[in-house]
Parts: structure tokens; sequence; C-alpha cells
């Protein structure tokens, strides 16, 4: 495999790969919110 | 309010997965390392990743905030998500893409995915055991010519199971899929991958290591990047693979909470299919072609039937080659990863023509999902019945190309201009779990609307050729003008000397067209240069032939117009439905 084509494939795909995981460990790790409001509060004030 | 509320979202990792689902398709796994292939090499990613930056990314940006804008007014469709944005009657109306763009869609998503759920079978079953490459892809073309009942069979399979999850709710249906779906095609792909990188020559009947397609997809050529083409290729890859301005993820959002966060779950989505596309994406089919076919072969291929011809007409090939067991789990993973890929996008495609009948006509949700699934066999019937006849191509290149890019760009207007940018930019940044960059509040207002413009004028003079069916009109010049046949098949001829694997007997007439399908020794650019040959020879000779090819496009011509008026008619139908919920609405409103 050509030095360039390996250089390529390989930043771009570690750095796909530590965004994505990075974005989605994110996600799983982030506090749940608590419920301020929901569609049937909403709802509710809209009626 | 008609609102409903009994759906929603059972985990933020179920919303994630699903969103991810929606827009990893087939496309990731077929048309991207084309795309690549053909812009550039590994340059191609620099056009890519711009584009995922600054059209990309802000669009999921605005389609997440929109959704969720949305589902707080009890909305989940686009034509009344819009008219909550704005109450000019106008942008109810351009929200009917958001429902049409969808159950279009669907019509002939739904064929495609039910081919991967028959060749899974098929993998099981061995069926391609000791076929040739000819006889391979000789039982792709008699299954979409209906040459058995098979295809229509895995049809209604493939769209009782989308109803059936779909009729399962959000959570129940669409999160579980996802749930078992995604990761599926992530282990499908990894094995898959690791098989294609690991190719070695001379092992299994491969010709070249699976670096050597690694490589040619790879190396950059970075001359390509001046190109506008590469730019415009990279911006329809974008496009395509985020399945943004179809609707679907506004409808997906709408079920969000309204404090929840977007910003990061819109990032989180995107990324995921990004890793599919480009990780994935890039490692299984062009490192296993390249292997058995080389690059000329490669390239043969793609020139006659791009990614979707690799797939299915040489995949299941090359795949027996690796014999017994292994032969048989990577048919299931390749088409297995191909179904769960499908599936998780066409579910996508329910959500919001069912979120409609919800809102607006009081329906149940296992009444809308059997709704869907109905309009979807009665709209998918001609994409099935005559796909020789390019209505399956018409419906893709309407609904799944031109549609997009029309709405993704009013969308963009009334997001940045009407909507104003500065209630935009505070719904997008409502809840954040992350901070999203000012630089892409500048982006939103100025960058994403010119881009879409410049890929919408772009597409206009291929729009034209379309209308006016340039593509069979020169079919039926060429076929009217027998000194063009000629040229044509000296230059072919030229070509296939060549090739190493070829013998002149192939060509002779006594040498029937079974022979040269059934022939083993044949590999497959030189199988395909030859069936190319052989018609253009019988094209040349008979007259009578050339009179049947004419009369077929002149079919296919009627066949797409008709596909037109079916289109037309679905965007009008819907157009009366959301008139008439209007009208439900403001009768509600009266009363009250």
């Amino acid at each position: 495999m050509s030095t360039s084509g390996l250089i390529t494939m390989l930043v771009t795909e570690i750095s796909v790969t530590v965004i994505t995981c990075y974005f989605f460990f994110k996600v799983l790790f982030a506090k749940p919110k608590e419920e301020i409001s929901t569609y049937e509060e909403d709802d509710m004030i809209d009626n | 309010m008609a609102a409903s509320t009994s759906s929603g979202w059972g985990s933020r990792v179920g919303l994630i997965l699903a969103m991810a689902g929606n827009a990893v398709g087939l496309g990731n796994f077929l048309r991207f390392p084309v795309q690549a292939i053909e812009n550039g090499g590994g340059a191609f990613i620099i056009p890519y990743l711009v584009c995922f930056l600054l059209m990309g990314i802000p669009l999921l940006f605005v389609e997440w905030s929109i959704g969720r804008f949305g589902g707080r007014h009890g909305h989940h469709s686009t034509p009344f998500i819009m008219d909550a944005m704005d109450k000019r009657q106008i942008w109810k109306y351009i929200g009917v893409f958001g429902i049409f763009t969808n159950l279009a869609v669907a019509a002939y998503y739904c064929y495609l995915e039910s081919w991967t759920l028959s060749y899974v079978w098929h993998s099981i079953a061995d069926t391609f055991n000791g076929q040739s490459q000819g006889e391979v892809g000789s039982f792709f073309g008699n299954y979409v010519s209906l040459n058995s009942y098979e295809p229509i069979v895995f049809w209604i399979v493939c769209l009782l199971i989308n109803t059936y999850i779909l009729s399962r709710g959000l959570s129940g249906g669409v999160e579980k899929a996802a749930k078992i779906g995604m990761p599926l095609l992530l282990i499908f792909g990894a094995f898959l991958a690791y098989k294609a990188i690991t190719l070695k020559a001379g092992v299994h009947g491969a010709v070249y290591d699976g670096f050597a397609g690694l490589d040619f997809l790879w190396t950059p050529k970075f001359d390509s990047i001046k190109e506008p083409k590469v730019w415009l290729a990279a911006a329809g890859q974008i496009f395509f693979t985020l399945s943004i301005g179809m609707g679907s993820i506004q409808c997906y959002a709408s079920y969000v909470r309204s404090k929840d966060d977007i910003a990061l779950n819109a990032m989180s989505a995107g990324w995921m299919n990004g890793f599919v596309e480009i990780v994935l994406g890039s490692a299984i089919l062009i490192p296993i072609a390249v292997g058995y076919l080389g690059v000329d072969g490669l390239k043969e291929l793609m020139s006659s039937g791009g990614g979707l011809g690799l797939g299915f007409k040489t995949l299941p090939y090359l795949f027996e080659q690796w014999g017994g067991i292994l032969g048989t789990m990577a048919g299931v993973a390749w088409f297995g990863l191909l179904f769960f890929a499908g599936v998780t996008s066409s579910l996508a495609m329910g959500t919001p023509v069912m979120g409609f009948l919800k809102d607006e006509f009081g329906w149940k949700e296992s009444n809308a999902a059997w709704m869907f699934g109905f309009t979807v066999f009665i709209l998918g019937l001609p994409t099935v019945l005559f796909f020789n006849n390019g209505v399956f191509d018409e419906y893709d290149y309407w609904a799944g190309t031109v549609s997009l890019v029309l709405f993704a760009l009013v969308e963009m207007i009334l997001f940045a201009f009407i909507f104003g940018m500065k209630r935009g930019w505070r719904e997008i940044n409502e809840g954040a779990d992350i901070k999203v960059p000012v630089f892409f509040k500048y982006v939103i207002q100025y960058v994403t609307p010119l881009f879409l413009l410049w890929v919408f004028v772009s597409s206009v003079p291929g729009i034209y050729d379309t209308i006016r069916h340039k593509a069979s009109h020169e079919k039926i010049a060429f076929l009217n003008d027998v000194t063009a046949i000629r040229k044509v098949a000296g230059e072919e001829y030229v070509k296939l000397y060549q090739l190493p694997d070829f013998k002149e007997e192939y060509l002779f007439s006594m040498t029937k067209d079974e022979d040269i399908v059934k022939n083993k020794e044949m590999s497959a650019p030189t199988y395909l240069k030859v069936r190319k040959l052989r018609e253009l020879y019988a094209l040349e000779a008979d007259k009578k032939l050339r009179e049947k090819h004419i009369k077929e496009e002149e079919k296919t011509i009627l066949y797409k117009n008709i596909s037109r008026i079916l289109l037309l008619s679905l965007w009008l139908g819907i157009a009366f439905l959301v008139y008439k919920a209007s009208k439900n609405r403001s009768n509600k409103h009266q009363l009250v």
C-alpha cells in the first residue's frame, strides 16, 4: 500500500472513530435531565 | 390541539441508535466507496468532511430543532411543524414534501430491502454454490425480471416486518429494532471488514491482497479537489447519507422532550453514520472486489452497474470462492448487514406518515402503521412489476433525489430567515449538553443555504434532461444507427482482445448465450464485455431485434411518464389531506 494512501486512511479512520466515540460516550454519561417540561404539560398549558 | 402524546422514546441511547439507523442505509456500503474511487480516492475525504461540516451538521442541527419545536406544539409531521413556525398558508403545503418523500421513497426502498432479505435466504440455502459469475449475475437479472413469485413474496414479507415493527410504536418497535439492528450491523460489518483486509493473494482464489483495494480507494489524487464535480459529488453524498431533507429526522426529534438536548444527539447520530460509512463502508466492497478482480476488473464492473451491481451480482460469487461455511457466513453477514441498514431507514420513513395520521385524524398507532404499509404496497407495486422499465429509478430520482434537495433548501430559508436565526439559535442551544460553536450560527444563516442553492442549481440541467427523457431518446437514436452500433462494437472488440482470459470462440455465433453464462473460466469483467459485444453484434445483424429494443425503450418512456403522474397525484393527495386537517383544526378552534 502506498505511504500517502496509508497515511490518509489511518488519519481519517482514527479521527472519525475517536470523534464518534467521544460524542457517543458523552451521550452515554450525560446526566439525565429532570422532566421540566413535556408535551403533556405544554399541551395542558396551551389548553 | 389534536396532539398525540402516547408515543415517545424509551431511552436516549435508543433515540441515537434509531436516528443513526435512519441515516445508515445501503448507500453507506454501496454508494460511498464507489463515489470515493470516482472522485479522487483518499482526497475525496477532504470535500466530504468540508461538506459534512458546512452542510451536514448545520442541517442536522436545524432539522432536530425544527422537530423538537414542532413536538412541543403537538406536531409530529412537517406540514404542521412548519405551519407552527410561520403562519403563512404556504408552509404547510411545502411541508407536504416531508410526508410525500417518505412514502414515495419507502415504496421503492422496501423492494430494495427485500432483495437483501432474499439474498440472506439464498446464502443460507447455498444457492450460489458452484455457479459461474455469469450465472450469479443472471440470477439477479431473473430476480428483478420477476421470473418467479419469489421477489413478490420477499417484498410482502419485508413490508409486513416494517409494518409490524411500526405498529409496536416508537419505544416498543422502532427503538427495539434499532437496538438490535445497529449492533448486529456493526458486528457483521467488522467481521466482513476483517476478512476483506486480511484477504491474501493465492488463498481462496484471490488474485491480490485485500490491501490492494484499500490502496486503490485511499491513495489520494489531490488534483481532483480543484474540480467542481468532485465537490458536488461530496455534497450529494453527505446529503443522501444523512437522510436530510426527508422529514424523518424532524419526526423522530418531535418525540424528544421539550427541554432535552438535541445538539449532542445530532452530533452523535451524525458521526455514527460517518463512522459506518468511512470506516466500515470503505473496508468491505472494494478490498474484496479488487482482491478477486483487480483494479481494471473493478472499474469495468463499476461502469456497468455501480455499487448495486457489485453488491448483488459480484459479491455473492466472490463469497462462494471462500468456500463452505465461511462463504455462507460472509453472504449472511453482507446481506444481513444491508438488510439491517435498510430496515432501520425504512422504519424512519413510516413515522412521519403515522405521526400525521395520529395528530390530525386521531388514528391509533397500529391503524396508522397498517395504513402506511398498505399505501407503500400500492405505491410500490409499479416499482416491483415494472422495475426493468425504469419505474424504480424514476421514483428514486424525483422522490429520493430532487425532492430532498428542494425541501432542505426551502426549510433552511424558513429556519434562518423567516423563523429567524435569533429564535433558531436559541432552539438549537436549548437544553444542549454541548456548547455549539457560534461559527455554526453564521454557517446556518449564510453558508448552508448557499451550498444547497449551488447543489440545486447544479442539478437543474440534469432535471431538464430527465424531464425530456434524454437518455432514452439517445438510446433510440443509437439503435436506429447501424453505423454507430458497428463503431461501438469495434471499440469494444479492441478492449476485449486485451483481456488475458478472452478467447475468440466466445464471440462465435455457434457458442450459445447459455454457454457463455455457464462458463466458469471467464472472469467477471471478461464475461460482461463478451456479453455486451455479443449483444452489439446481434443488434447490428438483426433489424427485428433493434425494433424490439426501440419498442422497449418507448415503453420505458411511457411507464416513466405514468410514474410521474402517480407521484404528482400522491403529492396532491397528501396536500388535500393537509387542507382537510387544516379545516378540522380551524373548526375545532371555532368550537372552543
